[in-house]
């Protein structure tokens, strides 16, 4: 913790200086992994091609307009959520479940690091670097494949990569929840395979959630996992404009206050179970 | 009786990628030796000087590059379902038992794997529980037990169909005195009583002093010495060395006969001499010391194989 | 008889074992056992979804996708049952583990095979089996022993199929080894692929899944042929029946696989 003293002003770029370099490292480990993001975009591809024949199929039988989506829309949002897939935490599989588990964290807890921040920051580094390798190339390849749309108001392009970053955050904020549950469960597997399960799904993976029914819609708005994909596909895509747009990222930035609120709280509390457990 | 282990010319060579170019990394040059029944060879090397590689070679998993390797007179890579069951491997750090299963049931599937006889399996699960001394944590589960624990089981379970080779892959590495002693003591037991060969490799010098009467020493994936421990401190000059702690500060005994004083530490309160144990014995030091101060502690070093190996490699270049 | 009894017996010990194992951990078993029904359920979810978007999809309407999707999935899950942990490969190799099934006296393969069973994956039977006998029930079967035969054959050859997937990927496992996600675009790509309406496939599909990998054959095209629907162009109506012939064809692929990767992991790779 670092001590509340008059140091403290000089000590607050030293913090920043050093969350940047986790975030860094987790960037570089991951561009050790060529082959494995090859694999996983050879996955994308397969999983894309997949959905937009079948989407595309739906969409041209409703006559050409599905839930607001047509063609080229539909196109943008499957290569824009298979993109963020490699980005987008939606297995629930994190280090810091493997580091409650073994009792690592016990270590984490000694460092002058805030432990959610610095998890959540090395999540965030791997899955910005994520999308080099598999974003990037998942929406290029959509787009020379099948052509997609693009959103005519130029705002949507830095209110879309504001979103997208927010999707990536909420879904590292969400998914440490999971992990640190360890400190109360045995065995966090399970809710890791929940959080699986459910994610993809809610957050609009294989069906954008726009065609959900009205009560299934309900359902998914009421939790973070839209804000992890599916809001960030429909401002980038420009299927949701101007206010309405505005109104989509204030509701990540909403759930991200929830879910960083929830991971402060559990990580003290769980710190605090360690202690009286010693470890 | 067959030869156990037969080479010519052995060799394995590897392509690893280096970037974008490949190269090709020499693993094992050529080998060539013969290992005759109820030999026990420690084969010691390096850290990457084809220990592993010519273990896989003689077992079957890694296809030679070069020459031929025929072991328990077959041919590994053709015969290898055949040679499984002439052949027992302990791998020091990889585990052939199920981690969530008690040794007891491990034991009893590794028997059905080798299709022993219900008599067979119980005379020889009983001999090996008995003499592992496993009797006191049959029950408990792998993952549970203590790394001494673990390592009798796994020599257990590779031992288990009496193979007529047992290949040790540093068998005793990270265990304590006492556990190394005990497996040491079963493995002189094994062979002695069912003539089985032993091949180990290691980096523990009391392996070597205990259980092999021949040693194998590769460098850079060649056969450098071949012969008797004796032989190679011999080739070596294998110094001892003899730790004495003394009740008062002494000044540096620099004059002992047959010794080199090494060092003193606490104004001489512990000093260290080498000696040649070729040319003199500890207890003629001792005796020698005996007469000049008060001895409350000793304690003798023995050079480890690395030392052994690095004069060895550093006469060759 | 004795002899067969003699030769199974190894698998067939490290077998029961590891079920017994996985009964012993009652809570985590159970845990297992839902979340395995939850994700049959929330696929077939996904089906349900779209199709409840639009009314009809590429000549299949919802109640013959659920047949579709009963068929694919519990042909999926049954493989997945007894193949699935082929999957580890890539971790057997990383730990070096595989050296072990060189020194037992068994084919590497069937030790792999045998080394495990995920009985979870039961659940997910279940979910696969109910979504058949609805599908069954809710289509207008022309019931006949032919049909019958035609959906035993389909299931049967389905379950082969997918589990040659399963082979096939870990042999191919031996040269990627990081790059395992690429097999999973085809093996779990696959099975999602199954549950489709082939014919709103394109002609790279058409390729991929509806016939190298022969995804088509494990549910699709022997339910158009059983309901008589009207197929893809590309697809005489007798195609159904050749779901056997499928499984041949993905096994023989599976197996030249495996051996080729078990000789680059003696030979070239290390």
């Amino acid at each position: 913790m670092p001590r509340r003293d008059s140091n403290e002003t000089r000590y607050v770029p030293v913090i920043v200086r050093t969350y940047l370099r986790l975030f860094v490292a987790g960037f570089r480990r991951q561009s050790t992994y060529r082959l494995a993001a090859l694999g996983g975009l050879v996955a994308n591809t397969t999983f894309g091609l997949l959905k937009v024949a079948l989407l595309f199929a739906a969409v041209r039988t409703s006559g050409g307009e599905l839930a607001g989506y047509d063609v080229a829309m539909m196109s943008t949002y499957i290569w824009i959520s298979q993109g963020m897939l490699g980005s987008v935490n939606l297995h629930g599989r994190t280090e810091i479940a493997d580091r409650i588990r073994s009792g690592d964290v016990a270590v984490d807890f000694l460092r002058p690091l805030d432990v959610h921040l610095a998890s959540v920051t090395t999540e965030v580094g791997r899955a910005v670097f994520a999308l080099i390798p598999r974003g990037v190339p998942s929406v290029v390849i959509g787009a020379l494949l099948v052509g997609m749309a693009l959103p005519d108001d130029p705002w949507a392009y830095p209110l879309g990569a504001v979103s997208l970053l927010l999707g990536i955050v909420v879904s590292a904020t969400t998914v440490y929840l999971v992990g640190v549950c360890g400190f109360w469960l045995l065995e966090t597997r399970g809710v890791a395979i929940l959080y699986m399960v459910v994610s993809g799904f809610l957050a609009g993976l294989f069906v954008p959630i726009a065609m959900f029914p009205d009560w299934l819609r309900v359902v998914a708005t009421v939790t973070p996992f839209p804000s992890m994909m599916m809001y960030p596909v429909d401002v980038l895509s420009g299927r949701v404009d101007g206010a309405a747009a505005v109104g989509l990222v204030a509701l990540q930035v909403l759930w991200l206050a929830v879910t960083v609120t929830a991971g402060q709280l559990a990580t003290r509390a769980g710190r605090r179970r360690l202690e009286v457990q010693g470890g | 009786m067959n030869t156990i282990v037969e080479t010519d010319g052995l060799g394995r060579d590897f392509k690893v990628r280096d970037g974008v170019r490949r190269r090709t990394v020499v693993a094992v040059e050529r080998l060539s030796l013969r290992i005759e029944p109820g030999e026990a060879v420690g084969y010691i090397g390096a850290n990457g000087a084809g220990k592993s590689t010519t273990i896989k070679m003689l077992t079957g998993i890694l296809v030679p590059t070069r020459g031929t390797v025929t072991t328990c007179g077959l041919r590994p890579v053709a015969d290898r379902r055949r040679l499984a069951r002439e052949v027992g491997v302990v791998f020091g750090q990889r585990t052939q038992l199920w981690w969530d299963l008690p040794v007891r049931d491990s034991l009893r599937l590794l028997a059905s794997i080798h299709s022993l006889g219900p008599a067979a399996e119980r005379t020889r699960t009983d001999e090996l529980v008995d003499r592992l001394e496993l009797g006191e944590f049959l029950g408990t589960p792998v993952r549970q037990l203590s790394l001494g624990q673990r390592m009798r089981a796994e020599v257990a379970a590779a031992l288990l169909h009496s193979p007529r080779l047992v290949i040790l892959d540093e068998p005793t590495i990270g265990l304590d005195v006492l556990s190394k002693q005990r497996l040491r003591e079963f493995l002189v037991a094994e062979r002695r009583t069912h003539g089985t060969t032993l091949l180990l490799t290691t980096h523990d010098m009391g392996d070597v002093e205990r259980l092999c009467d021949r040693i194998l020493l590769v460098d850079r994936g060649s056969l450098v010495y071949d012969g008797t421990l004796a032989g190679l401190s011999r080739t070596v000059g294998a110094e001892r060395v003899l730790v004495v702690d003394l009740a008062t500060p002494t000044p540096d005994l620099v004059d002992v006969p047959d010794t080199r004083h090494l060092g003193s530490e606490g104004d001489g309160l512990r000093q260290r001499l080498a000696f040649d144990p070729d040319a003199t014995t500890a207890a003629r030091v001792l005796a020698a010391l005996a007469g000049r101060t008060e001895i409350v502690d000793l304690a003798i070093e023995e050079p480890d194989v690395e030392e052994i190996v690095r004069r060895v490699y550093a006469s060759r270049r | 008889m004795g002899d067969l009894a003699g030769l199974t017996a190894p698998y067939r010990a490290v077998l029961g074992s590891r079920i017994r194992a996985q009964r012993s951990y009652r809570t985590s078993f159970l845990l297992d056992l839902s979340s395995s029904v939850l994700v049959g359920l929330v696929e077939l979810a996904e089906v349900w979804v779209v199709f409840h978007a639009v009314t009809e999809l590429g000549g299949l309407d919802l109640a013959a996708v659920v047949l579709v999707f009963g068929l694919a999935d519990l042909a999926f899950s049954l493989a997945d049952l007894a193949f699935g942990h082929c999957d580890t490969l890539p971790t057997y190799l990383r730990a070096g583990t595989l050296d072990v099934f060189y020194l037992r006296p068994q084919p590497l393969l069937l030790q792999l095979v045998t080394s495990d069973i995920s009985l979870r994956r039961l659940a997910r039977a279940a979910v696969g089996a109910v979504a058949l006998g609805v599908g069954l029930a809710v289509n207008d079967v022309p019931w006949s022993v032919g049909s019958v035969a035609l959906v035993v054959l389909s299931l049967v050859s389905g379950v082969a199929t997918f589990a040659a997937m399963f082979v096939w990927a870990a042999g191919a496992q031996f040269y990627l080894v990081d790059g395992a996600e690429a097999t999973n675009a085809f093996v779990y790509g696959g099975r999602y692929a199954a549950t489709q309406p082939a014919s709103v496939w394109g002609r790279p599909l058409v390729v991929v899944f509806g016939f190298f990998f022969p995804m088509a054959f494990t549910a699709y095209l022997p339910v158009v042929t059983l309901l008589g629907l009207p197929g893809p162009d590309w697809m005489p109506g007798w195609l159904g029946w050749c779901a056997p012939l499928a499984a041949l064809w993905a096994w023989a692929l599976a197996l030249l696989t495996w051996r080729a990767g078990v000789r680059h992991y003696q030979g070239g790779g290390g």
